[in-house]
């Protein structure tokens, strides 16, 4: 093993003399009184390597010895993810004995102990490659998959499996033998470099399947995928955190991922306090049996913040690969990269913009790809969607982090201060938001089939009806209510009903918080049903009075239970208001 | 802190800028604290056997030829029940005159508390001030800063909030505070006769602008010695941390740091989040609830210091004079709290979210009717009303002098509110309205 002893010490960053070889991100282990600490090396220099200590480096003495492991920084994989609360390097939080995390505390991230009844799925003389199923696990109510170690190269021969048995976690579960005639073993854990992306799979394929949030505004107007990608900028106290779990809590995903990374600690406890008591929408179980939180709050090592987010990924990758829908959400990637910005500016590199690395848009853009729908092995499908937010300097998104992710990230729900201040939530701006997923033929095929003929085109009449409205909102700012026409009204009004009507939407209210598919179909062609209606009036204020009516109707709509009396009785009487409006002026054109 | 007399002692500086010197030394651990002569210096960075030494009171008249000790160990206070009642300096040494606290030595800028122990805050700190029970409810547990222009009363604020506010022990962290301030904050709490539950560690205006940067990890630590150890509820003040992040400034610039907006070290957030993320609530029953100030430059929050604050802190409260009362209140609109979420309506009376929204809202619609004077166009009778409703409600429960419970603040909010409108203009639910709604309305009268 090489070893080397530290010579400088500028806050987390070490110089440490390497005496043999070394590799770029490569973890060493440096002696601080009885403590191994981990550290990654991030730059060599003759025989000079910098690493990012991923701790405080408080008492760091010149000379302390180091040791390289030769293995870049891994995660390990098994049964046991799911409910857990990791630190940055996936240490197990709540296996922590004490009050305050002490420089180099860390835990194993699986319950070396448990017990799991292991169940077959390959049988012998099977042909298997990296990522093929050889069985599963049930863990909570998932089934985890166990797999050919996803580091393996080539095609394996099962010799052995076991029978359907209750198994230790690192109990021998396969035999394989290589094209050599080596024979291998197999147990449920392994290991994983994080960041290198995890294959195991067939190919990515294009996204266009939808991927349900329950939130209108994004299913219906801006819509993400399955393995698609999303980011939320938006000013401090615009409800970035509040809409990131309000998709964690109502999303369609078989597995949720959560990055909290050099955010509020307070936040994560309270994920940690209402997870376990939440219901799953989809699955009906707790929410917490399909959650794994990976915190790194602010107060924590920031070189650790950047390890969370890798850590999060492979974790999502790895679940992936069983087949399954993973959502990643990280809060917030701004941590990161200013984690990445407080490096590069000890290591004493040139700048870029606002300080932050030159090659942050690469960063962003190779993290952001790791995700995606993939066919496996055996044909079935697996996806890791993400979603991450951003803070942006100032409220300000012109900035490096905000650009660079705005390459890559198809899907931009914009946080706007004013929507907050006037306390219209979520505070999606419905028009500079975007998804770029609208335009996929895939997605123009899918909705076209499983969501309604012609789905598309809708959605961009309702936009085409926001933006009119907006517009006449201006005007009317501009030169009073009664300098523009009445027509003028009428459209501002109609862009408000669908405001009102689809886009806000209350996630403290039982119903509201979450909506279904099939009920957003409903609720868009009523909308438009309604807007497409010719209307005339004598005043402007006949104009706001009907409106106003219409929108208490159609919000008591989106309160009851779909297609309950009090939702048809409701509707009833908005298409009666409708109708009475048009044949009044029908009545008052004849005469 | 005093230095161990069997330490290496050296005597030669090859380098001195403002804030930091370098020497060559050896056996130097990173963050290990110094003593140049009388003043203190701490290692903030290590090359081979070059040390960097931020001096703590500046390098004026510091000779290449001085002595220089290290302690082999960072920078500590003593904790012990022995800190009540007493001031010390950012070094943690007595000012007031008395002798130096024994007690356990404690490193500052102690390990961050484990996530999972810590409990969701959820008790109401009360401070009768309206506009922050009412609009913006405090958690123990919670931080919040007051954003607020220099020629603000938020010292004066924040005294009072300290002696409302049902501590067992306050501890102050002054940064840069005027000597008039200081002696403010120890006159008022020694004629309000609470010294005794008072820990301050100060630094003023006359003092070296570095040594601020020990100022609030001082003041944490005393405060997580009496909520941890002793399960104490402490309130920490904070004041002013506009100053804390200008002295951090200093020295990233002193060692040839890359500035990030603003000129401010990129390192920032994690800086002022190290410190806030100190306030916590433990599953004990102790807890830390942290009120800071960061003062502006003429309201601007996009400014990188009071920018990564609000990312940080759990909602922001803003002070602004009202012209219409003449006084100062606490504004209703940029102001936040975060976690009130977690006691309105369940820690105080039900009403309390409805009351609250209705007053905010019909605010609102008062500051469209002065918009709409100032303009010159002609105002309504419903704008008028709102006009004459504003004035109250800035007078008897936004100003920051109003002291009174929460109860009270409901019941004076229902009282505008039945004074100035209808019932069907205040758009609070039925159900609460026949519980509190008392007056006559004009259908049923």
């Amino acid at each position: 093993m090489t070893r080397g002893n530290v010579t400088g010490v500028i806050a987390n960053l070490l110089l440490i003399k390497v005496e043999g070889a070394t590799t770029q991100n490569e973890i060493c282990l440096v002696q601080a009184a009885d403590k191994l600490l981990k550290a990654e090396v991030i730059l060599v220099q003759k025989n000079i390597a910098s690493a990012q200590l991923f701790e405080s480096s408080s008492s760091i003495q010149i000379g302390a010895e180091v040791q390289f492991t030769g293995r870049m920084l891994e995660v390990e994989l098994g049964p046991g993810i799911l409910s857990k609360k990791y630190d940055g390097l996936q240490s197990d939080l709540e296996k922590m004995s004490g009050t305050f995390i002490e420089i180099g505390d860390s835990t194993p991230a699986l319950d070396n102990d448990a017990k799991y009844e292991f169940t077959p799925l390959a049988v012998e003389n099977d042909v298997v490659k990296a990522g093929s199923w050889l069985g599963f696990v049930m863990e909570n109510n998932i089934e985890h998959k166990i797999m050919v170690p996803f580091s393996w190269k080539g095609d394996y021969k099962v010799t052995w499996i076991a029978t359907k048995q209750t198994c230790g976690l690192h109990d021998v579960v396969a035999k394989v033998k290589d094209n050599q005639g080596n024979e291998l073993e197999i147990s449920m854990v392994q290991q994983w470099p994080v960041k290198v992306p995890l294959t195991g799979f067939v190919e990515k394929l294009r996204p266009g399947k939808i991927f349900h949030t329950g939130l209108r505004v994004i299913d219906t107007l801006n819509p993400m995928m399955e393995g698609g990608t999303g980011y939320i900028p938006g000013p401090f106290g615009t409800g970035k955190t509040v809409l990131q779990q309000a998709i964690a809590k109502n999303s369609e995903a078989d597995v949720l991922v959560i990055v909290a990374c050099g955010e509020r600690a307070n936040e994560v406890v309270e994920i940690f306090s209402e997870f376990p008591n939440l219901i799953d929408p989809v699955t009906g179980h707790k929410l917490d049996a399909k959650t794994t939180i990976i915190c790194n709050t602010s107060n924590m090592p920031v070189a650790a913040r950047e390890a969370s987010v890798y850590v999060g990924m492979t974790i999502a990758e790895y679940y992936r690969c069983m087949g399954l829908k993973v959502l990643l959400l990280a809060d917030s990637t701004s941590r990161w990269a200013q984690a990445l910005r407080e490096m590069s500016n000890r290591l004493e590199e040139l700048p870029g913009q606002d300080a932050f690395p030159v090659e942050l848009p690469s960063t962003i853009a190779n993290f952001y790809s790791r995700t995606g729908i993939v066919k496996l092995n055996n044909g079935k499908l697996g996806s890791v969607t993400f979603i991450g937010t951003i803070s942006p300097a100032g409220g300000n998104f012109k900035e490096p982090v905000t650009e660079s992710t705005s390459k890559v990230a198809q899907c931009f729900y914009a946080l706007s201060q004013k929507r907050a201040d006037s306390k219209r939530y979520p505070a999606i701006d419905p028009l500079a938001s975007y998804s770029k997923y609208i335009d996929y033929p895939e997605f123009e095929s899918y909705s076209d089939v499983n969501i309604q003929h012609g789905w598309v085109e809708e959605i961009n009449k309702v936009k085409e009806y926001l933006k009119i409205g907006l517009e006449a909102r201006d005007q009317i700012n501009i030169l009073g209510d009664d300098a523009v026409p009445i027509s003028y009204h009428i459209n501002f009004w109609k862009s408000e009903l669908i405001d009102f009507g689809i886009i806000q939407q209350n996630s403290f209210d039982d119903i509201d918080m979450r909506t279904e598919m099939e009920r957003q179909q409903y609720m868009l062609n009523f909308m438009l049903e309604i807007c497409a209606v010719e209307y005339q009036f004598e005043e402007f204020e006949e104009v706001r009075d009907f409106f106003k009516n219409i929108i208490n109707l159609v919000s008591q709509m989106n309160f009851s239970e779909f297609s309950s009396s009090d939702f048809k009785e409701n509707e009833e009487q908005a298409r009666k208001t409708i109708l009475e409006k048009t044949k009044n002026y029908e009545s008052q054109g004849v005469s | 802190m005093k230095a161990r007399a069997f330490r290496k002692t050296y005597t030669r500086i090859e380098r001195i800028t403002k804030a930091t010197c370098e020497i060559r030394a050896s056996d130097v651990k990173f963050g290990e604290l110094a003593w140049i002569e009388d003043r203190p210096a701490q290692a903030i960075r290590i090359m081979e056997d070059m040390v960097t030494l931020q001096v703590f009171r500046g390098t004026e008249g510091l000779s290449t030829h001085s002595n220089i000790i290290f302690t082999g160990r960072p920078p500590s206070l003593a904790v012990s029940e022995l800190l009540s009642g007493r001031i010390f300096n950012a070094l943690g040494l007595p000012i007031d005159g008395g002798t130096p606290v024994t007690g356990e030595e404690r490193v500052i800028k102690g390990a961050a508390v484990n996530p999972v122990k810590r409990a969701k805050p959820n008790v109401l700190l009360a401070t009768g001030i309206a506009g922050i029970d009412l609009n913006n409810t405090l958690v123990t547990g919670q931080k919040i800063p007051f954003f607020a222009d220099p020629d603000q009363p938020y010292n004066k604020v924040i005294a009072e909030v300290a002696l409302r506010a049902e501590a067992d022990k306050i501890v102050l962290g002054g940064m840069g505070l005027s000597n008039d301030d200081f002696l403010f904050f120890k006159n008022t709490f020694e004629a309000a006769g609470v010294m005794d539950k008072i820990v301050c560690f100060i630094n003023t205006s006359e003092d070296s602008p570095l040594e601020r940067l020990l100022v609030p990890d001082m003041a944490c630590t005393a405060a997580e010695y009496f909520a941890n150890d002793k399960q104490q509820k402490v309130l920490l003040l904070l004041s002013d941390m506009t100053l804390y992040a200008d002295a951090l400034a200093i020295v990233a610039n002193k060692m040839d740091q890359i500035p990030s907006k603003d000129s401010m070290p990129g390192s920032l957030y994690s800086d002022l989040a190290s410190i806030y993320e100190k306030a916590v609530q433990f599953d004990h029953g102790g807890s830390i609830t942290m009120i800071a100030v960061t003062t502006l430059n003429e309201g601007d929050i996009t400014h990188a210091i009071p920018d990564n604050t609000g990312y940080i802190t759990e909602g922001q409260l803003f002070l602004r004079y009202d012209s219409d009362i003449s006084k100062v209140i606490v504004d209703p609109f940029r102001s936040l709290s975060r976690l009130k979420q977690n006691v309105i309506g369940k820690k105080t009376r039900e009403d309390h979210p409805q009351v609250m929204n209705a007053l905010i809202r019909l605010y609102a619609d008062a500051m469209d009717a002065k918009t709409k004077k100032e303009n010159g166009f002609d105002l309504n009778e419903y704008d008028e009303r709102c006009l004459s409703f504003s004035k109250d409600y800035a007078m008897k429960l936004l100003a920051i002098d109003i002291n009174i419970s929460v109860d009270e603040m409901l019941d004076t909010g229902w009282e505008l509110l039945q004074k100035h409108f209808e019932k069907y203009e205040v758009g609070i639910k039925n159900e609460l309205l026949k519980k509190y709604w008392r007056k006559e309305t004009a259908e049923s009268a």
